[in-house]
């Protein structure tokens, strides 16, 4: 049953012009970004704040604007005998799924064809855990809003933090603290948000730990190695696992 | 045995009054000498010893008279892991064309493939010097020439393994077109003067791919430096010319392409510094001209210490580093004229090809950083991006009078 729904919503979502309209752009930004400076690896920046920036706005956004559009058909179905978890995951996957799409067809493919390197498998990775990952949030914030401005509000304000304001917040306590040893600090700083982390794993693919001295060196014996790796889509995965919960537990205890 | 075509060596030998009479020796299976030791014992001054293919293993070898001592087919001498395997003594001496192997390391005495001590106009060319623990060693030596060595040394041996050249307290030097890799230091000066040090190829150096101490006036140019520990080190030296260089892939968290200390009136020109952790790294130095130099996919291209005066940075070029320029002092007394910066945003109304705003090109982040190494880890977040931004359009924190009054619009043609 779940499965019907869920190719029954990304169905719906894929034939809209909205998701086409995302895969466009992210494909002419992408194909601009390798043809226009001729280096993959500047490319690759460029494409690094696309992914870190514009991918969980549209995220959120795409996410709220859906859900409240949908609310008919999510009643209709919460009036059949269907336990409300398969609902609601059955929508958040079938997001998940429609926005995956659009982003393999304007990011990974060019990738895949310009810069199929690690950096490049990664940077596709990140987006799409991001994605996955701000999709649950933003499914967190429409569940708790009844209302459909705060709900996008909430969701807005979501991107808003983890997009810039967690990372002035790091760089204020990096320097209240600067005299006490930093490692613990900065990793827990980094897991805190999914945008930080995907933009540090990509970075140590490039290499550019050297950079970092002592902080870089410890970031790529965390991080860089398998195990490290593994930590990281671990604690991405959380972020995409917690808020799923989350919402499926608020979902459960709503009053339609 | 006359060799009466030796014009080089006569000419060599200048006022030696020798180049009559001088006799050919040969050393080989089935020739007079089958052992070099032999052939150096009777050779007179102004002599030659050819040494033809094979391998020798006579351990040290002391040239003490001008002769010129060459190989034919490249003879190989083996030192057996224990001695110096050739020392030269004499002044205007030659030794080309051997392959020399197994030099013998000393806890007391530095032990080289070659060494050269208290002599003058010694040329060693076209050797090969392989797992010596000093490659070619220069000890108060004048006028010696070194070119077309090929030394490479064996990084296995830890805290034994010299310098692949090694010079110390001489003068009028010339290093040209050898290739030195996996020693210690590839080529390593200390009170040498006056010397030539160009086209040679320096790579995966232990430490440094060219270090000097106190060398004053030397020229060096169309070096090319890659993937040495910590690049080249110029150190308490003055009038030093560094002239078309190539820097390459110094990458480490300590690394750098070149490291200037206590260096003064000096000139840097031409030089391509690319991928290095950071590219030039500027200590106590003043009086220093950078000019037409390219600094390309750097971390850090200019880190300058406050000590550092009276610099001039002009026409360069700054491509794709992540840092230009990183300082924790003002920088008053150093001036930036006339270079390309890929970052800078500029507008060039007149069209003259110089942009009509000043480019500031120590970023709010570079700051922040070299106050708080671990701000590294919000590199290429967006909110740096903003607070760069807004930190060029109302300078808070950055040095106000630290800019480029006259940036290029275009890169300056290599």
């Amino acid at each position: 049953m779940m499965l019907r729904i869920v190719r029954y919503v990304a169905g719906d979502i894929l034939r809209g012009r909205i998701i086409l309209a995302y895969a466009g752009c992210l494909l002419v930004a992408s194909l601009g970004l390798f043809n226009l400076g001729g280096d993959t690896t500047k490319a690759l920046i460029g494409l690094l704040s696309l992914v870190l920036m514009i991918v969980p706005l549209v995220s959120v956004v795409f996410t709220t604007a859906h859900f409240y559009n949908t609310q008919e058909f999510v009643e209709l179905l919460a009036a059949q005998p269907l336990p409300r978890a398969t609902i609601l995951l059955a929508q958040m996957i079938g997001v998940m799924l429609a926005l995956t799409a659009a982003l393999l067809a304007g990011i990974a493919v060019p990738v895949l064809l310009y810069a199929c390197s690690a950096t490049g498998l990664t940077l596709i990775a990140v987006a799409l855990l991001l994605t996955a990952a701000f999709t649950a949030l933003a499914f967190v914030a429409a569940v708790l809003a009844r209302d459909k401005a705060r709900g996008i509000g909430a969701a807005l304000l979501i991107w808003f933090y983890f997009g810039l304001l967690h990372d002035g917040l790091t760089l204020y306590a990096l320097f209240l603290l600067e005299d006490f040893p930093l490692e613990g600090i900065s990793l827990t700083l980094l897991a805190l948000n999914p945008i930080d982390l995907g933009r540090v794993l990509v970075l140590l693919q490039m290499d550019v730990s050297a950079l970092m001295g002592y902080t870089g060196a410890m970031l790529k014996d965390l991080l860089g190695s398998g195990t490290g790796i593994g930590f990281a889509v671990l604690v991405l995965g959380s972020w995409i696992a917690a808020p799923v919960l989350a919402a499926l537990w608020i979902f459960r205890r709503k009053d339609l | 045995m006359n060799a009466p075509g030796r014009s080089s060596l006569a000419v060599l030998l200048g006022g030696l009054a020798l180049p009559l009479g001088a006799e050919e020796w040969h050393v080989g299976a089935g020739r007079p000498f089958t052992r070099i030791r032999d052939a150096l014992a009777v050779a007179r001054a102004g002599d030659t010893v050819t040494v033809h293919g094979g391998s020798y293993r006579e351990g040290n070898l002391v040239v003490d008279r001008s002769l010129t001592f060459t190989g034919l087919d490249r003879p190989r001498l083996d030192g057996g892991g224990r001695d110096e395997v050739i020392t030269v003594t004499a002044s205007h001496v030659t030794i080309r064309g051997f392959e020399i192997v197994h030099g013998g390391t000393g806890s007391l005495h530095d032990l080289a493939g070659i060494k050269v001590a208290n002599a003058s106009h010694v040329t060693l060319e076209d050797n090969r010097i392989l797992g010596c623990s000093f490659g070619i060693y220069f000890s108060k030596a004048r006028h010696g020439i070194a070119r077309r060595n090929e030394i490479i040394g064996a990084p296995a041996a830890g805290p034994d393994n010299g310098n692949g050249i090694h010079a110390w307290s001489s003068e009028h030097l010339e290093l040209a077109g050898n290739a030195v890799s996996r020693h210690r230091d590839g080529i390593y000066l200390e009170f040498v003067t006056d010397s030539h040090i160009a086209r040679n190829r320096v790579g995966e150096c232990l430490r440094y791919g060219l270090h000097f101490m106190s060398a004053h006036r030397n020229v060096y140019q169309e070096n090319e430096f890659i993937r040495n520990g910590a690049g080249v080190a110029v150190m308490y030296s003055r009038e030093v010319r560094m002239e078309a260089n190539r820097f390459r892939h110094s990458w480490g968290s300590a690394a750098y392409g070149l490291l200037l200390k206590d260096i003064s009136d000096s000139r840097i020109t031409g030089n391509v510094f690319e991928h290095n952790s950071i590219a030039v790294t500027i200590q106590s130095s003043s009086r220093l001209l950078l000019e037409d130099n390219q600094f390309q996919g750097n971390g850090w291209a200019l880190q300058v210490e406050s000590s550092s005066t009276d610099n001039v940075y002009r026409k360069n070029n700054f491509v794709g580093n992540s840092f230009d320029v990183t300082t924790h002092g003002e920088l008053e007394l150093n001036r930036f004229e006339g270079n390309y910066w890929d970052r800078a945003e500029l507008y060039d109304l007149d069209r003259d090809g110089v942009g009509d705003v000043p480019h500031r090109p120590l970023s709010l982040f570079a700051r922040l950083v070299d106050r708080v190494p671990a701000a590294l880890l919000l590199l290429r977040s967006p909110l740096v991006h903003f607070l760069d931004r807004a930190e060029r359009i109302f300078p808070t924190l950055t040095p106000d009078r630290l800019f480029d009054p006259q940036p290029a619009m275009r890169a300056h043609p290599r």
